[in-house]
């Protein structure tokens, strides 16, 4: 379990960082919390020539109510696991982003690894993947060519693939506020080994006055090689005053028509199959707790 | 003893503990010696493959790399020791390095030798080697077919062994039954994996002629004997040293290819040769456990009487024997009958070779695969005949006036008393309020099942003639000048914590404070010629020697202070760190007086040496029998097959306790392995023989949130083998705890019509099993 050999540098500033990207190319890793690309490289699974660790980079780090009217969060892409689990402004604005901090690794992988590195290296199973998708989050970026956002429903396009350019770096993810009645949840069936999420679904919805499904989205992770919006359930169930019964009918097709992942861990059918059970779940959770039930 | 133990029976916390917590102990590989080179193995990835060719040029001239090894440069090395063979065994040996055929994935086939652990990793990198991948064997039935792929080709068939014991008649006895339930049953292949992986480093003294091996081991003498005769050295050149060990579970009860290999290349090159395995090499390589597919077979009486068992098996031996690969399996066959009166008995045993590493003594190594299918079977059959899993363990158990036991597999049960253990046990967990809470659950949707586990155990291993030798342990007692005491255990303990209990068995019997004794064991040229910690025997047997040490030790002492005071020897009393004469309290002395007159020996009492250090060897008349009743119960949601965990109750005789503290440590550690192979553990191979799961990312071991809180009780039942009373503890919790597991959640699983489904019960096979019932 050693890794092939590798430069380290740690930049001061963001320029810095990026153009130690710039300059080194494919060679170079961003280095966040290093707890999914050290494993690989010790397998010698990956070999990079250098690391560009961004740790303390100011821009990348801390938690804050971001600007603009929607009273939203702002987290830093270097926050760790165990900060955003700790952390009640974001327990206020996004519940389900909390539930699925605390929901990743044991506490060692919690006090090192990193939202913003989760996200970047976009591992099938992953948490976090199913949190943005339903919260909407956006997710800044920085390059060469400046800063851009992009949507969370833009920003998983593969397994291990996003749409993150060569050079760039997520800076931080923005999240808005849950509505006066809304609120989120997350829950995982956890692959019993390493806790990755054979499937994990966070469900995210806002009631008006009567009770009437004003918006909801559904994301679910682990279950297909990216993490998806689950939009059929999310269409049968706005507009309407649900029930128990009725969430758990459109929650079944969370997993339908999904090309799902197939391993030894669990079928595909197994996991279409919790798709539906775990989607139920996360709603009428968030359902719950939006009617402060 | 005359007067009340002070400190046996007392829960003293681990003295390792605080060293542990504290990151100060030192393993293997805490240890470098000047001039250490590092060793990297180059193993083989396929399951079976042809080795075409081999070079090492690049890796040879490497930065750093001092020497590279290949089959050629290393036969001189005897094969891997194997031992506790049946007869007619095919015995394969195993080479050190692969020569031109690898036969396991992890098999190695050079070995690099560089300056540091790093250079060595790298260089093994650059070493080419040229395979060709060979269909590999896998499956245990499919092995067995002909026209399979064959995992030696100098056999006809993957037939390693065939084996099988007897007791009564079991054609008549299954004529005789009312019943007969069937079922196939696997216990899945596990890996013992250790904390601390393997380590060895080897250190050789040219001038001194002189080999030190430390080595992360459970049988420092074993090795020392074995490796010695592997590389042709006379052993007492040879030293060798267990120093912290990080566990072992059986898995290091054994001589590996690196041990032998490190020494031989230590004594070539004249410097010290570290080698610590990785983890991915610990699940490649280091032996697994269980690994058995049977099909199991039980006649019965309308009123539950037994009449009949028997188990017809297929063993997976791996590509190699290791040191008790085909011995485990026979322990299977010595505990097929268990707690119960079964007269008629019968295992048939064919052992299989496979393209895996081999199998070995694992925590219970054989008696949980014999309790999990008897257990499974109880009740099995307890469904069929509509009897409650109590009543039908109660028909069958020997009533306490019939100990000692004889077993139809031919042992004799020591002591029992295995309804007590069983009420206590239904008490603690207020059976039929449980059955209430299940029935109350059922009527809301919800899947309680109540689990059993009424066992009896193989301990304190064991009379050497019935081990195929060595079974007794060594220890010898000194009392030092100042009145310190220290214990030299030829037992190598490895986290158990006899450098606690022993010390309370020494402070009891020479009446001085428990910190005044201390414990050297894993260093054989300090410790007495020792057999080593394995089959809960390190307290009954090792523990047995040192009381009669000790007892020789007090004995030469009361004969000084005897003369000192004028009295009998037979009157005198060791209390509270003080020898005086019982009949006449007045005359007393500090112990240390005493221990200082025998060194001084100015005055030497009739026939009697100077100083105090006695050692002895204690050979057991038998085995022991520890015993219990472990309950779970357990809920299983239906929809994502997961399985909570609600209440685990386990009652353990063990007989006398030395240090309920550490009597629970063994049996909390116990339960969590045995747990975890009932709901999460199996390697897992592909078709190709590479394992897919071996690493902690993929094999799931119990976390502490799984578990549950345990309530544990005890029953006392002494035996009359050792003098301590004790039975032994290592591995009661594992073979009590697997069936527990798997049959509390079968029972949930029963309003689907289900009785049965294989270990490891993972979600998808609970939500699998569920869905076929359902359709």
């Amino acid at each position: 379990m050693i890794p092939a050999s590798f430069d380290y540098v740690r930049p001061q500033s963001l320029e810095d960082a990026l153009a130690q990207l710039r300059e080194h190319g494919e060679d170079a890793r961003v280095l966040a919390g290093g707890h999914s690309l050290l494993p690989v490289m010790k397998a010698r699974l990956a070999d990079p020539g250098v690391l560009i660790d961004v740790a303390g980079l100011e821009d990348l780090s801390g938690i804050s109510e971001s600007e603009g009217s929607e009273g939203g969060v702002r987290i830093g892409a270097m926050t760790t696991h165990a900060e955003i689990e700790a952390s009640s402004l974001v327990r206020g604005k996004c519940y389900s982003l909390v539930e699925a901090a605390g929901a990743i690794g044991d506490v060692q992988v919690r006090n090192r690894g990193t939202l913003g590195g989760s996200l970047a290296h976009a591992d099938p199973a992953a948490d976090y993947p199913a949190v943005v998708l339903a919260a909407g989050a956006e997710i800044t970026v920085v390059g060469a060519d400046g800063e851009r956002v992009i949507g969370a429903d833009d920003f998983f396009t593969g397994a291990y693939e996003t749409a993150l350019r060569a050079g760039e770096i997520i800076t931080s993810v923005r999240i808005r506020a849950s509505a006066v009645r809304g609120s989120s949840a997350y829950l995982k069936a956890a692959q019993q080994a390493s806790g990755f999420a054979v499937c994990g679904v966070a469900a995210r919805l806002a009631l008006d006055g009567n009770g009437v499904v004003a918006s909801i989205r559904v994301g679910v992770t682990g279950v297909a090689a990216t993490a998806y919006r689950a939009t059929s359930v999310e269409n049968a169930l706005m507009g309407s005053a649900p029930s128990a019964e009725s969430i758990r009918k459109a929650a079944a097709g969370a997993g339908e028509g999904v090309d799902a992942l197939d391993d030894f861990y669990a079928g595909a059918d197994f996991r279409r199959h919790l798709a539906g059970v775990y989607t139920a779940r996360a709603i009428g959770k968030a359902w719950i707790r939006a009617t402060g039930k | 003893m005359a007067q009340a133990p002070k400190f046996i029976g007392a829960p003293i916390k681990r003295r390792d503990d605080p060293r542990l917590i504290q990151g100060l102990a030192h393993y293997v590989d805490d240890f470098n010696p000047h001039g250490t080179l590092h060793m990297a193995m180059v193993r083989s990835p396929y399951g079976k493959a042809n080795i075409r060719s081999v070079d090492v040029s690049k890796a040879a001239a490497a930065e750093g790399v001092v020497a590279v090894y290949t089959h050629e440069e290393t036969k001189g090395i005897g094969p891997v020791p194997v031992g506790g063979l049946v007869p007619d065994a095919k015995v394969p040996e195993q080479p050190i390095l692969a020569d031109k055929q690898t036969l396991f994935a992890g098999e190695p086939v050079v070995a690099v030798i560089a300056e540091t652990r790093y250079g060595a990793r790298d260089a093994a990198d650059l070493v080419d080697i040229d395979y060709e991948p060979l269909d590999a064997v896998v499956d245990l039935a499919a092995a067995m077919e002909s026209g399979s792929p064959k995992v030696h080709d100098a056999y006809e068939s993957n037939e390693a062994f065939k084996w099988g014991i007897a007791g009564g008649d079991v054609e008549a006895g299954m004529k005789e039954a009312d019943v007969i339930v069937k079922e196939k049953i696997t216990n899945a292949r596990v890996a013992p994996l250790a904390l601390e992986p393997r380590g060895v480093l080897a250190h050789y003294l040219p001038g001194e002629d002189k080999m030190t091996i430390w080595t992360s081991t459970q049988v420092p003498h074993k090795v020392r004997t074995l490796v010695a005769l592997q590389i042709g050295m006379p052993e007492n050149r040879m030293r060798v040293i267990a120093p912290e060990v990080g566990g072992g579970f059986g898995s290091k009860l054994n001589i590996y290819r690196e041990e032998a290999l490190a020494a031989f290349v230590s004594r070539e090159l004249g410097v010290p040769i570290k080698w610590v395995e990785s983890r991915s090499e610990n699940f490649m390589t280091t032996i697994h456990g269980r690994g058995q597919v049977g099909d199991v077979e039980m006649g019965l009486k309308n009123d539950g009487t037994i009449t009949a068992f028997r188990y017809n098996v297929l063993a997976d031996c791996g590509a190699y024997y290791q040191l008790l690969t085909v011995a485990i399996f026979t322990l299977t066959g010595l505990m097929l009958p268990g707690p119960y009166k079964i007269e008629n008995i019968e295992m048939n045993a064919t052992g299989v070779f496979t393209n895996k590493v081999a199998t070995d003594a694992y925590r219970g190594a054989g008696r949980p695969e014999a309790t999990y299918i008897l257990e499974r079977m109880m009740d099995i059959a307890a469904i069929e005949l509509g009897m409650d899993p109590v009543e039908i363990r109660r028909k069958n158990f020997p009533d306490k006036s019939e100990f000692p036991f004889n077993t139809s597999a031919g042992l004799s049960y020591d002591s029992g008393d295995y309804h007590q253990a069983l009420d206590l046990a239904l008490e603690a967990a207020d059976y039929s309020g449980m059955r209430a809470q299940q029935e109350e659950a059922r009527k809301d949707g919800r899947y309680l099942g109540i689990g059993f586990s009424t066992y009896v155990e193989i301990c304190g291993m064991g009379p050497s003639a019935a081990l195929g030798g060595q079974g007794w342990e060594s220890a010898r007692v000194r009392v030092e000048p100042t009145g310190k005491a220290t214990v030299f255990s030829g037992a190598s303990p490895h986290g158990q914590g006899q450098q606690t209990s022993f010390a309370q068995i020494v402070a009891d019997g020479l009446g001085i404070d428990v910190n005044d004794v201390t414990v050297i064991h894993g260093d054989t040229d300090v410790v007495p010629y020792g057999v080593g910690t394995f089959g809960s025997r390190g307290t009954v047997v090792g523990g047995s020697a040192v009381v009669y040490a000790r007892d020789k030790v007090r004995a030469k002492m009361a004969k000084f202070a005897a003369m000192e005071f004028e009295a009998d020897e037979n009157d005198i009393e060791f209390e509270d760190g003080k020898v005086f004469v019982r009949s006449a309290p007045e005359k007393s002395a500090g112990f240390a007086e005493v221990a200082m007159m025998a060194y001084s020996a100015i005055a030497l009492p009739e026939d009697t040496d100077p100083g105090l250090e006695e050692t002895h060897f204690f050979e057991p008349s038998n085995f022991t029998f520890p015993f219990g009743t472990h309950i779970v119960l357990a809920e299983v949601d239906p929809e994502t097959g997961d399985v909570e965990i609600l209440r685990y109750v386990a009652v353990d005789d063990v007989g006398n306790m030395i240090n309920p503290l550490l009597v629970h440590g063994q049996i909390h550690g116990g339960i969590a392995q045995g747990l975890g192979q009932a709901l999460e553990e199996e390697m897992i191979y592909g078709e190709g023989g590479q394992p897919l799961n071996a690493s902690f990312m993929h094999y799931a071991l119990p976390k502490a949130s799984r578990l549950p809180r345990f309530e544990l009780l005890h029953t006392t039942t002494p035996t009359d083998v050792n003098p301590l009373g004790a039975k032994g503890v290592g591995e009661a919790g594992t073979i009590g705890s697997t069936p527990a597991v798997v049959n509390a959640v079968l029972d949930a699983l029963s309003p689907f019509g289900i009785t049965h489904i294989d270990m490891p019960l993972r979600p998808e096979r609970l939500w699998r099993a569920i869905a076929e019932k359902r359709a």
